[in-house]
């Protein structure tokens, strides 16, 4: 860990609050939370339209008139647009690769991609991911956004004890 | 004043959209700040070095609960109209086993995934290309697991509902277990600091 950051990260407590309000400005603009898994399954809906490719999931997905116009496709360029400018004010813009010092460029690109694809699946099947289920919903006293951000963890902790290798 | 705004249609649904890409911007903008781009980071929530993962969202979920609370209870937001998935148990409980296994191995989460990608890094990339496979595969089989999808099925789950108690209690709660996890984090935080610099 030498390469250090231009800005330091901000204090987690901090940030939490931050994003709270956010997320209840969201709540009390949109009167919806933010999501991220979500903008994938509305652009894969609208492909599919586009292509006359029909499906039952993806019918029932289908909850804006247009691509532009679903909520959480923007929302998310949103979240792509606020990362790259804080970054960019924090001189922390740079093609790399986060990784392990005991694993391989490839492996590690491999193994993210790996994740990513149980991560899109499973985010189908509970509706929603860490920000539109387990945070967004879990704001709102949801017992089964709880339930599913409690097995977040377990499955999280489980799976550290095969991979804790790569990242070390 | 009647919130939430779009659902009263106090706001045009242009100007909603409008806010969407704001509240997106700040959303990102703050989850960078916090670090929460960089997988070594995000990581450390599971090998117990770096509990930042925890702190924001329960600080976010304190935050949001609070506020809603008492905007509710002066009768400046009406909860009824702000949408959220009822909770099918079973489909829930296995989405979170198998997207924290994503989580561990990915290290990142599908929000993050977005930051991480935003600030040019590869694996995070890597990541969302599978976030597209893994949803295509979903929908490929959505034939076979639909039944299984709407199984467990809990409408009136909230809280209060579920566990029969009032929302300021439920609230109260959520407030007690947040600051006990905050200790407890920054004991863990603090053993791990102490057995790296021996």
């Amino acid at each position: 860990m030498s390469d250090k950051c231009h800005t330091t990260y901000i204090n987690p407590y901090l940030a939490g609050g931050l994003l709270g309000l956010v997320l209840l400005a969201s709540f009390l603009i949109a009167g919806r939370g933010i999501g991220a898994s979500g903008a994938i399954s509305q652009s894969l809906a609208h492909s599919a339209d586009f292509l006359n490719i029909s499906n039952a999931y993806l019918e029932e997905q289908k909850y804006s008139n247009s691509f532009w116009s679903s909520w959480i496709v923007i929302e998310v360029i949103g979240i792509f647009i606020g990362a790259f400018l804080s970054a960019k004010f924090a001189g922390r813009i740079k093609k790399e690769t986060i990784k392990g010092d005991s694993i391989s460029h490839s492996s590690r690109l491999r193994q993210a991609l790996i994740g990513g694809l149980l991560m899109g699946l499973a985010a189908r099947l509970a509706r929603g991911c860490t920000s539109g289920q387990a945070l967004s919903g879990g704001a709102m006293l949801s017992v089964g956004s709880w339930a599913f951000m409690l097995s977040i963890f377990i499955g999280a902790y489980i799976a550290i004890v095969f991979v804790r290798k790569s990242w070390s | 004043m009647n919130m939430p705004l779009a659902p009263y249609e106090v706001i045009s649904s242009g100007l909603n959209l409008f806010f969407a890409l704001i509240i997106g911007i700040a959303f990102g903008f703050i989850l960078e700040r916090g670090g929460l781009g960089n997988a070594k980071k995000l990581i450390g929530q599971f090998t117990l070095t770096d509990l930042t993962v925890f702190k924001v969202m329960f600080t976010a979920i304190v935050t949001v609960m609070i506020g809603l609370f008492f905007l509710s209870a002066f009768g400046l937001a009406n909860l009824e109209l702000i949408s959220n998935s009822d909770t099918y148990w079973i489909p829930q409980i296995l989405g979170g086993l198998i997207l924290g296994v994503g989580f561990a191995v990915a290290g990142y989460c599908p929000g993050t995934t977005i930051v991480g990608m935003a600030t040019g890094k590869l694996d995070a990339l890597a990541s969302f290309l599978g976030l597209i496979f893994g949803s295509l595969v979903f929908v490929a089989i959505f034939d076979w697991i639909e039944d299984f999808y709407w199984s467990t099925h809990l409408k009136n789950d909230h809280f209060s509902q579920v566990f029969a108690i009032e929302f300021g209690t439920s609230v109260f709660i959520v407030i007690c277990i947040a600051i006990l996890g905050f200790i407890t984090a920054e004991i863990i935080e603090s053993k791990s600091r102490g057995s790296t610099q021996k």
